[in-house]
Order: structure tokens, then C-alpha cells, then sequence
């Protein structure tokens, strides 16, 4: 990386914090919060069909409240037209 | 009168609670409130050396509390304000010594006489810090711009909310506005957004605090002090006075014209 690209250092300061503080206030580790996503997952395809490579679970702040955030998209399911 | 119990507590050691503590009660006391302070930090006590008192203490809260003397006499009278007093922590002794409900009894045998009680808590999350919150009518959080101090005032501020304490105020210490200009420090906005607390204060880094310290004389009493003038307005503001947040981006000197007429920020 270049003189001119480099982050600064304030900036990673903020990225890991965000990424701490939301695992300190769940008391979730990244562990726990994959496992919690893959029993999600199978869950849900249970039930509908979806596109495992595009899910996007994750854990968000919201002020000091937090979220935990769940992009899922469904499988396309090509339609037979009748005729 | 009632007095407002006030704790001042950040998880983290070293970020300036004690400091905070003694400018506050100071700046509350030349603006002609009556405030007693009171250092929670049984066995490591040091808001009596900050406050320049260290060779008037006679009893301590633990004597009061084990009934070896009468509150008034644990209450050391401030060198320049006659209404200003320390109650110095025990320094033999260790945290169990006290308890969260002799804290609070002692807060209410001051309230009918004071305006403001002021409670330097323990870094820390456990039996000190716990007895240092249970008094509290208003908590205030103190913090530096750097990651484990503000990791650990979000836990504080976690156990506090669960505590049903109430939301605590923000005092961000020791913020360097060059560092923060070039980008190589967590700004206010940062803290703020990452806390998601309100803001009582920010306090600039400036020397003056450790010569006050050296001196036992806290900063406050050095009209030229950034860092004084900082603590003398968040001590307005804790009396309900709308006081705006200091500039601190004005920087003097010829580094700073520089970095002006080139206009790197």
C-alpha cells in the first residue's frame, strides 16, 4: 500500500471497536454467532428454498440497542408456464 | 437543600476519573455551591493527594462507617474553598470494608447540607465501582480517545443501563486535536457514535494537569488552562446551564497557520 492510500490509524480504531463492542454487548462470540446462522439457515430451507451463498446475517448497532440482521434471498424457482 | 449525588466511574484505570473528580468539585466550589467529595477507592486512595490534602486526613469513610467517628469528622475542609470538603478513602483497609448501603447512607446524611456529592469510583466493574454507583442520582463516564478505554466505558455503560441507572453523561479526556486532525485518533463524533451516551465534556490533553497534580492544586484554578477551562464549563453545565462545547480546533502557533494555508486537515 501506498504513502497516499494508507488508512489512518483513527480509522481502524473505529472499525474494530464497532466489531467489539457489538460482540461485548450480545455476550456472542463469532463462533456462536456462526453456528447460529447455519441452524438458521436450515431452518428456513425447511420451509422455502434459498440461495446459501447469498445469505447475509449479521449483527448491527442501532444507537445502544442491537440488531441482529438477516439478508436471506429465495431461490428463483423457474415457473412452467401452462400451454 | 438536597444534594445531587453525582459518580464519576469509566471501567478503565488511569483515564482521568480522579482528576475529573477534584476539578469538578472545585469548579462547583468557586461557582458557590457547598460539595463534599468523596474518594470510593478503598486501599488505593489518591483523590486526597490530587486535591493537595494528604496531610489533613485524620479519619476515614471506613471510620465512619465502623463508627470510630462522626461523619463530620472524616470531612477534610478544602484549603481555599470554605465550603468544600474530601472524605478520603480508607488506605489500609480493602473494598468489602464498605457496602453498597453504607454508601448510600452516608449520601443521605449529606444531602440536606450540601449542593452537589461527587464520588470518585474505582476503575473497575466489581464490589468498588458497585458501592461508587449505588448513591448515584447522576452518573458520568470518563473516557479517552483510544480503543481498550472506550471498549471498557461501554461495559460500564452496559451495567449501568441494566443497573436501571439511567443513561450516563459523557466526559471524553486527554483528546489531542492534532492527533485527531490527522487522523490518528478517535474523534468525539467517533466515541459519541460508538458509546451512543450524551456528551457533558470534552477535556483537551494539556500539561498544565500534570503540573496542577504535582502541585496538589487541580487545574481548574489556572484561568489560562485549556484543560481547566474545559472542567469549569462541564461543572456549569452540571448545574443545568447551556453552555457550548469549546472550540478545540483552534490551534495556535506556526505549525497550525501552516496546515492552514495548505490546507491539510
Amino acid at each position: 500500500m501506498g504513502f497516499f492510500t494508507r488508512k489512518r490509524s483513527a480509522e481502524s480504531a473505529k472499525e474494530r471497536l464497532q466489531l467489539v463492542l457489538v460482540h461485548d454487548r450480545t455476550d456472542l462470540t463469532p463462533a456462536q454467532l456462526e453456528s447460529l446462522k447455519n441452524e438458521l439457515l436450515e431452518a428456513i430451507s425447511h420451509y422455502i428454498e434459498i440461495d446459501p451463498e447469498a445469505v447475509q446475517i449479521g449483527l448491527e448497532r442501532d444507537g445502544r440497542s442491537q440488531k441482529l440482521v438477516a439478508d436471506i434471498p429465495l431461490r428463483s424457482v423457474s415457473r412452467h408456464r401452462a400451454g | 437543600m438536597t444534594a445531587q449525588v453525582i459518580t464519576v466511574t469509566s471501567g478503565k484505570g488511569g483515564v482521568g476519573k480522579t482528576t475529573a473528580v477534584a476539578n469538578l468539585a472545585t469548579a462547583l466550589a468557586a461557582d458557590g455551591k457547598k460539595v463534599v467529595c468523596m474518594d470510593g477507592d478503598i486501599g488505593l486512595r489518591n483523590l486526597d493527594v490530587i486535591m493537595g490534602l494528604e496531610n489533613r486526613i485524620v479519619y476515614d469513610i471506613v471510620d465512619v462507617i465502623e463508627g470510630r467517628c462522626k461523619l463530620k469528622q472524616a470531612m477534610i475542609r478544602d484549603k481555599h474553598y470554605p465550603d468544600l470538603y474530601l472524605i478520603p478513602a480508607a488506605q489500609t483497609r480493602d473494598k468489602n470494608a464498605v457496602s453498597p448501603s453504607d454508601m448510600t447512607r452516608i449520601c443521605n446524611d449529606l444531602r440536606p447540607d450540601a449542593d452537589f456529592v461527587i464520588i470518585d469510583s474505582p476503575a473497575g466493574i466489581e464490589r468498588g465501582f458497585r458501592n461508587a454507583i449505588a448513591p448515584a442520582d447522576r452518573v458520568l463516564v470518563v473516557t479517552n480517545p483510544e480503543v481498550s478505554a472506550v471498549r471498557d466505558a461501554d461495559r460500564v455503560v452496559g451495567i449501568l443501563e441494566a443497573e436501571e441507572k439511567g443513561s450516563p453523561s459523557l466526559i471524553l479526556n486527554r483528546l489531542n486535536p492534532t492527533l485527531v486532525r490527522n487522523n490518528d485518533m478517535l474523534s468525539a463524533e467517533d466515541v459519541l457514535d460508538l458509546l451512543g451516551i450524551q456528551l457533558i465534556g470534552i477535556v483537551p490533553e494539556d500539561e498544565s494537569v500534570i503540573i496542577g497534580s504535582n502541585r496538589g492544586a487541580p487545574v481548574v484554578t489556572d484561568a489560562k488552562s485549556r484543560a481547566g477551562q474545559a472542567f469549569r464549563n462541564i461543572a456549569k453545565r452540571l448545574q443545568g446551564q447551556e453552555i457550548p462545547f469549546m472550540d478545540l480546533e483552534q490551534q495556535g502557533g506556526l505549525w497550525g497557520a501552516i496546515q492552514k494555508l495548505t490546507g491539510r486537515k
